[in-house]
C-alpha cells in the first residue's frame, strides 16, 4: 500500500494546467488515488459480466474482445432510456461555472476533476459516435475515438467522483454530474470494471441482506453488546424485537451502525429513543441494510438490493417504515424506491403514533427519516431533554450531500441538534446546506488503499471544520450519514485532530432523560458527563 | 492477488497482504504475518488472535471493536479490557493488524 503523505505536503495543491490539451495528456494511475479492482467472486455472485482476477495498475485488464462494441451499445441503450443523459450530453456550453466547485478538483488540482471535463470524458465519445458533426469532423467537433486509454481514463475518474452534486448547484443549466458518473460507472460495469470496495458489499448485501455480511445472529449479538452499554449508562435493560410480525413500524438503518464506531453510538441512540417512546417497532435481520452500494454500480442492481425493504414490510405486515441516519440511502429511497419496487399500497401513510403527525411528504414511499421523526417529537414536547449533558461538546453540523442537497432536508437535523446541545456553531456559509462539501469518500470510495484520494477530496470539508475548530473551539462534527461517520473520523484525524465525529441520535440519547433511569455519570461513549467531571475536579 | 512463501509453501494473499483463504491459516502463517508487522507474539497476543478466529468461525466476520475489548477483558482481566491495551499489543490497530495475523478478511461497507 502506498504511504500517505503528511498533511502539510498534501495541502500543497498546484492548479497549473498541463501544457498539452486534455485529450493529448496521458493519464497516470497514481497509487493511493484508486481502489482495488473487483474480485471475481463478488461479480459472479450477482451475475455481473466478466468476473476475473485483474489489477487496475496492470496493462491488461482482461476485457472481452468486443469490449468497445459493448460500451457503444451501452451508451446507445442509455441514451434511449434516460432523457436526462441525452440532455446532459447535448447541452453543456463549457462555461466553467462548475470547474472549481468540486472537492476533488480543489483537493487535487487535476483538470480532469473539473466536473465539466469529467463529463467531457464521455461526451467526447458520444459526439464521435452519435452526432453527425462528430462523425464527420472528429476532434474538431470535440469528438474522440473510444480507445483502451480512454476506457482507463473513465475508470480512474469516475471513481474519483462521489456523485455529491455540488457542481450541479452552480450549473446554469442544472446539469447533474452525478447522473453522468452514474452512467459512466454503469458502462464500466458492463465490462466487469468495478472496485472491490463496492462489489464486495453488493454481493454481501445480495446474499446476507447487508453490506457487511452480518448474519442474523451477528446482528442480534452486536446489538446485545450495545444494550449492555446502555444498561451501564442508564441502568435500564432494553429488549428490542427482531423480525416481529404485526409490529406497527419496521426500522431499517445502514449496517455500519451495527458494527463500527461511532455509528454504534448512533444505534444506541435509536434503541434508547424508541424504548422511551414505547414504540411498537421491529428490527429486521433480512432487510438489514438501509444503504445501497448497488446504486453505485447500476440502476438494475440498486433496484434488486432495494427490493427487500418493501418485501420485508409486507411480510411482517407493518403499517409504515422508519429509516435510520444514512446519506445515499435516502437518495435511493426518496427518489427511486417507489418507482423501482412500489407502489407500496399495502402500507399506510406514515403517522407518528406519539404525536399524531401525518408525514404527508412520505405519502407515496411510506418511509420516514428518523431526523424528521425526532424533530416532530421535539416540536410536540414529547421528549424530556437536558442539553447540558452535551456541554462537553461544541458541535458543528456536516450536511450529508444526499439528504441535504439531494432531498432538501436542511432544517430538521438542525432543529433537533439545537434542542439537544447548548453549543452549536455553523461552518462558513459556502460549505453548508445545499453548498455542503462532500466527505470525500462517498459512493463507495471509503476504502483504505485510496486514502490519499480521500484526504484530498475531503480537504475542503476538513478546512471548514478547521476554521470553526480554531475560531470557536468546535470539537465534534455531527452528521446523519453512515459513510460520513466512518470516513470523517479518518478525515478529522488527518486534517483536524481534536475533532470527533458523531451521529445525531447519539446526541439525542445523551440529552434525553429516560423514565426511571439512574443518575447518569457518563455519556454513551463512557466519557464522564460535564457535571461529574466538574465535581471531580473540585474534589 | 499475490503469494507469500511460508516454510516452503506458497500461500495466496490479497492486495493488502491479507490471507485470501481462511483455511490456509496455521501458526506458521500467523508468525510470518507477525514478523512482517514487527510484532513479537506473546501469550497475550495469541489470546487476541485465538479469540478473533473463534469469533470468526461463529459469525463469519471480525468482531466489532466493542466486543473484542469486552471479551479480552473477560479473558485477561478487567484492566486489559480497553482499546488502549489492545493498541499496546497491536500498535497498527487491533482491527487491521490482529485480524491480518489471525487470517481474517477486512470488513467492507460503511466502516
Amino acid at each position: 500500500m502506498s504511504k500517505l503523505p503528511k498533511p502539510a505536503e498534501l495541502a500543497k495543491v498546484s492548479y497549473q494546467l498541463p501544457k498539452t490539451g486534455w485529450m493529448d495528456t496521458p493519464v497516470e494511475f497514481k497509487p493511493g488515488m484508486f481502489c482495488h479492482g473487483s474480485k471475481p467472486k463478488s461479480l459472479e455472485l450477482v451475475g455481473f459480466p466478466n468476473p476475473r482476477e485483474w489489477r487496475p495498475a496492470d496493462a491488461d485488464w482482461k476485457l472481452p474482445e468486443n469490449w468497445k462494441e459493448i460500451i457503444i451499445e451501452g451508451i446507445a441503450d442509455r441514451l434511449k432510456k434516460y432523457r436526462s443523459f441525452r440532455l446532459f450530453m447535448d447541452i453543456c456550453v463549457r462555461c466553467g461555472a462548475c470547474a472549481d466547485k468540486c472537492h476533488f478538483f480543489i483537493g487535487t488540482g487535476d483538470p480532469r476533476n473539473m466536473p465539466v471535463l469529467r463529463a467531457e470524458l464521455i461526451r467526447s465519445v458520444y459526439r464521435k459516435e452519435f452526432t453527425t458533426a462528430g462523425k464527420i469532423l472528429g476532434k474538431m467537433a470535440g469528438g474522440r475515438e473510444l480507445t483502451l486509454d480512454v476506457l482507463k481514463e473513465w475508470w480512474y475518474y469516475f471513481y474519483q467522483c462521489t456523485e455529491c452534486r455540488r457542481c450541479s448547484v452552480f450549473c446554469p443549466y442544472g446539469i447533474d454530474q452525478a447522473e453522468i458518473t452514474i452512467i459512466g460507472r454503469e458502462l464500466l460495469n458492463l465490462l466487469g470494471l468495478n472496485i472491490e470496495w463496492i462489489a464486495g458489499p453488493v454481493s454481501n448485501c445480495y446474499m446476507k441482506g447487508n453490506h457487511l455480511g452480518l448474519e442474523p445472529h451477528t446482528i442480534v449479538g452486536n446489538l446485545e453488546y450495545m444494550l449492555d452499554d446502555i444498561e451501564t449508562v442508564t441502568g435500564k435493560r432494553i429488549k428490542p424485537t427482531f423480525n416481529r410480525k404485526g409490529a406497527e413500524i419496521l426500522f431499517v438503518t445502514p449496517s455500519g451502525d451495527l458494527f463500527a464506531d461511532p455509528g454504534t453510538y448512533t444505534a444506541m441512540g435509536y434503541l434508547m429513543l424508541f424504548e422511551e417512546l414505547g414504540l411498537d417497532y421491529t428490527w429486521s435481520t433480512y432487510a438489514s441494510e438501509g444503504g445501497n452500494f448497488g446504486f453505485f454500480t447500476s440502476n438494475e442492481m440498486g433496484k434488486r438490493l432495494n427490493s427487500k425493504i418493501y418485501a420485508e414490510a409486507k411480510r411482517l405486515g407493518v403499517k409504515w417504515i422508519l429509516g435510520g441516519e444514512c446519506g445515499h440511502m435516502w437518495r435511493v429511497l426518496s427518489q427511486y424506491m417507489d418507482t423501482w419496487n412500489g407502489p407500496a399500497d399495502f402500507l399506510e401513510v406514515p403517522k407518528s403514533p406519539i404525536t399524531g403527525t401525518v408525514f404527508e411528504n412520505a405519502k407515496s414511499m411510506k418511509m420516514v427519516h428518523v431526523a424528521e421523526f425526532t424533530a416532530d417529537l421535539i416540536k410536540n414536547n414529547k421528549l424530556k431533554l437536558d442539553p447540558s449533558r452535551n456541554d462537553h461538546l461544541k458541535v458543528t453540523w456536516h450536511d450529508s450531500c444526499n439528504v441535504a442537497r439531494g432531498m432538501g432536508m436542511l432544517e430538521e437535523p438542525r432543529y433537533v441538534l439545537k434542542s439537544v446541545v447548548n453549543n452549536f456553531v455553523e461552518m462558513p456559509e459556502d460549505t453548508i446546506r445545499e453548498k455542503t462539501f462532500c466527505c470525500g469518500s462517498g459512493t463507495g470510495l471509503n476504502a483504505s488503499e485510496n486514502m490519499e484520494l480521500r484526504m484530498k477530496g475531503g480537504f475542503p470539508r476538513a478546512n471548514a471544520v478547521k476554521y470553526v475548530h480554531e475560531h470557536h473551539g468546535v470539537n465534534m462534527l455531527g452528521n446523519v450519514c453512515a459513510i460520513d461517520r466512518a470516513s470523517l473520523k479518518a478525515l478529522m484525524e488527518y486534517w483536524v485532530p481534536g475533532v470527533g465525529v458523531c451521529g445525531l441520535h447519539e446526541l439525542v440519547a445523551n440529552a434525553m432523560i429516560m423514565t426511571g433511569e439512574k443518575e447518569r455519570t457518563t455519556d454513551l461513549r463512557g466519557e464522564p458527563l460535564p457535571s461529574v467531571a466538574a465535581k471531580e475536579e473540585k474534589a | 492477488m499475490g503469494t507469500i512463501s511460508v516454510k516452503g509453501k506458497n500461500i495466496e494473499v490479497d492486495e493488502d497482504g491479507f490471507l485470501a483463504n481462511l483455511d490456509d491459516w496455521n501458526m506458521d502463517v500467523a508468525n510470518y504475518f507477525a514478523e512482517v508487522e514487527g510484532i513479537a507474539m506473546t501469550d497475550q497476543h495469541w489470546e487476541v488472535v485465538n479469540f478473533l478466529r473463534d469469533y470468526y468461525k461463529q459469525y463469519q466476520i471480525a468482531p466489532m471493536i466493542k466486543i473484542l475489548v469486552k471479551e479480552i477483558g473477560k479473558k485477561l482481566g478487567p484492566d486489559k479490557g480497553n482499546t488502549k491495551y489492545l493498541y499496546e499489543l497491536y500498535p497498527g490497530g487491533p482491527a487491521k493488524q490482529a485480524c491480518k495475523i489471525a487470517g481474517l478478511p477486512k470488513p467492507t461497507g460503511c466502516v
